[in-house]
């Protein structure tokens, strides 16, 4: 049985954080984001406030911390789009680049800004995976549930992840059978780059067409168990005095911070 | 395995429940009237069926690829309506009552991968209880018993991914069987299963007392579990009889690309 490890991101364990009810690590993570987005670029102090709850989070929860920190690299390529803001952001220049007759210059406020945009988005993924980490994801799909995230959404999450296995397995197949198939007598195996971008079109195609047949039948195996079109789960129980207690101490937590960041930017 | 006297025995309210309306149905449970289908592409999948299946019978449905058997199971709930008439416990298939035969017909398709589409096994099981509109409660006990009918106790939180071909083909059926069906409809249960997985899943469907309607390749399967054999060829019933005389007619056999166990 050949499986692919990708989203498997969940540790086993019985942690505080782990026993903790998915609503609150969905609720929590949500407005930590949120949180996180709303301060002021340059607040350094306050960045790092965020910071240590979430690390207090990785220990309570027994995570390695390198695993953690190498996951949580994984949006720092896409904060690059915002490099240009050192140059084109208006404000002192500390550097300036002579092109022949062009020149660039890096401003403070500029690098103030990428860097703010840097920190926010690596404080954010990293909570997400710790979310993640310590959340089986059918508990998360039931959270979202019941959060009233419209239930298509959350069914589209759910087919998402059980059959992202599926058709991952599927292309491992059917890459195997284009390796064993490219062999070269000559001794190089592999075939032209022409040859593989071709098969590798027609391996989408398939990839594409034998999921459009599996959705019909999976289609029909729901019909089968009485799907009318409503999507129908069970109900989780309403959330503790305790659970409801750490959304309220967190919430608190959070908008003090963003209240003292803005004062202090504004003073 | 959990042998069935066992599990009969602690959940008596469910075993009752089964054969009561097992008991009352005199009628045919199935039957099929002049069912002709032909697919959007106009291939003709099934011709002039007719077919008629009593309760508690074990029937099995042979014949070569592309001989109609699967498209014949999905009539039996109206996931695919052609002309002709299907009746299921006495009731004749329409738009009113496709949600009370499809909870007297459990479907259980080829792949357990079509079948498995929920995130966890418990949620799975729990589907068509669901969308019964069960209360959580007899939800919960629906979802227990049907694990422990296919000896699968225990597998409630674990993820379909991570389990073995026998054991997705056994939670594709406690999916059906946690709504209580009177009838089984199975395509290809044994295909692609190992011997050891073969032989538990041939034990397991031996100990399921619905009326069941199997469509296979597997004739040893036929030939210990189901006592009664249709043979299905370009979409037409070419013979309906005992087993016993259905596999010793070699002639028969041949003519329909089959080969005796």
């Amino acid at each position: 049985m050949t499986h692919i490890p990708v989203l498997d991101r969940y540790r086993e364990g019985n942690s505080l954080i782990h026993r903790l009810d998915p609503r609150v690590k969905l609720i929590l993570t949500l407005a930590f984001i949120v949180a996180v987005t709303a301060l002021p670029p340059g607040a350094w102090s306050s960045y790092l406030l965020c910071l240590l709850p979430v690390l207090v989070a990785v220990g309570l929860a027994g995570l390695n911390p390198v695993l953690v920190l190498r996951r949580s690299l994984v949006a720092i390529p896409f904060t690059l789009a915002a490099l240009t803001l050192v140059f084109t952001k208006e404000g002192t220049a500390v550097a300036t680049i002579e092109l022949a007759r062009w020149s660039v210059s890096a401003t403070y406020e500029g690098i103030v800004a990428f860097v703010t945009i840097l920190v926010k988005a690596w404080l954010s993924v990293l909570t997400a995976t710790v979310l993640v980490s310590t959340t089986p994801f059918s508990d998360l799909v039931a959270a979202l549930r019941t959060l009233r995230i419209p239930k298509v959404i959350v069914s589209v999450v759910s087919f998402m992840y059980r059959y992202v296995f599926v058709i991952g397995e599927e292309a491992l197949r059917l890459h195997r059978a284009r390796e064993a198939r490219s062999a070269n007598p000559t001794g190089s195996a592999g075939g032209s780059l022409l040859w593989r971008s071709r098969v590798l079109g027609g391996m989408i195609g398939s990839l594409f067409l034998r999921s459009y047949e599996r959705s019909e039948r999976i289609y029909a195996a729901m019909l089968s168990r009485g799907f009318d079109g409503n999507i129908r789960a069970m109900r989780m129980g309403a959330l503790g005095l305790s659970d409801s207690l750490i959304i309220a101490a967190s919430l608190a937590y959070l908008l003090a911070m963003l209240l003292l960041s803005h004062v202090q930017r504004a003073g | 395995m959990v042998s069935i006297s066992a599990e009969s025995a602690r959940h008596p309210e469910y075993s009752t429940d089964l054969h009561g309306s097992l008991e009352e149905q005199h009628g045919p449970v199935i039957a099929l009237t002049g069912v002709s289908f032909s697919y959007p592409d106009g291939r003709r999948a099934l011709d002039n069926v007719n077919l008629v299946v009593r309760a508690r019978e074990k029937v099995a449905l042979v014949g070569p690829n592309g001989a109609g058997k699967s498209t014949l199971l999905l009539h039996l709930n109206g996931i695919l309506r052609g002309r002709g008439a299907v009746a299921i416990m006495g009731n004749e298939l329409g738009d009113g009552n496709l949600g009370l035969v499809r909870s007297q017909v459990g479907m259980v398709f080829q792949h357990p991968d079509d079948q498995l589409f929920s995130p966890t096994v418990f949620e799975d099981v729990a589907f068509g209880p669901l969308h019964m509109n069960l209360d959580d409660d007899e939800v919960h006990r629906r979802v227990s018993w049907a694990l422990a009918q296919v000896g699968m106790e225990g597998f409630e939180n674990r993820m379909p991914h991570h389990l073995s071909l026998g054991e997705k083909k056994r939670i594709a059926i406690a999916t059906v069987l946690a709504m209580q069906p009177a009838i089984l409809a199975l395509d290809e249960p044994s295909g692609e299963l190992d011997p050891r997985a073969r032989r538990g899943l041939i034990r397991l469907l031996g100990s399921l007392p619905q009326t069941m309607l199997v469509a296979t390749h597997d004739m040893r399967l036929v030939d210990e579990l189901l006592p009664r054999t249709v043979v299905l060829d370009g979409g037409r019933v070419v013979a309906d009889g005992p087993t016993q005389s259905i596999l010793s007619d070699t002639v028969l056999l041949d003519r329909h690309g089959l080969e005796p166990p």
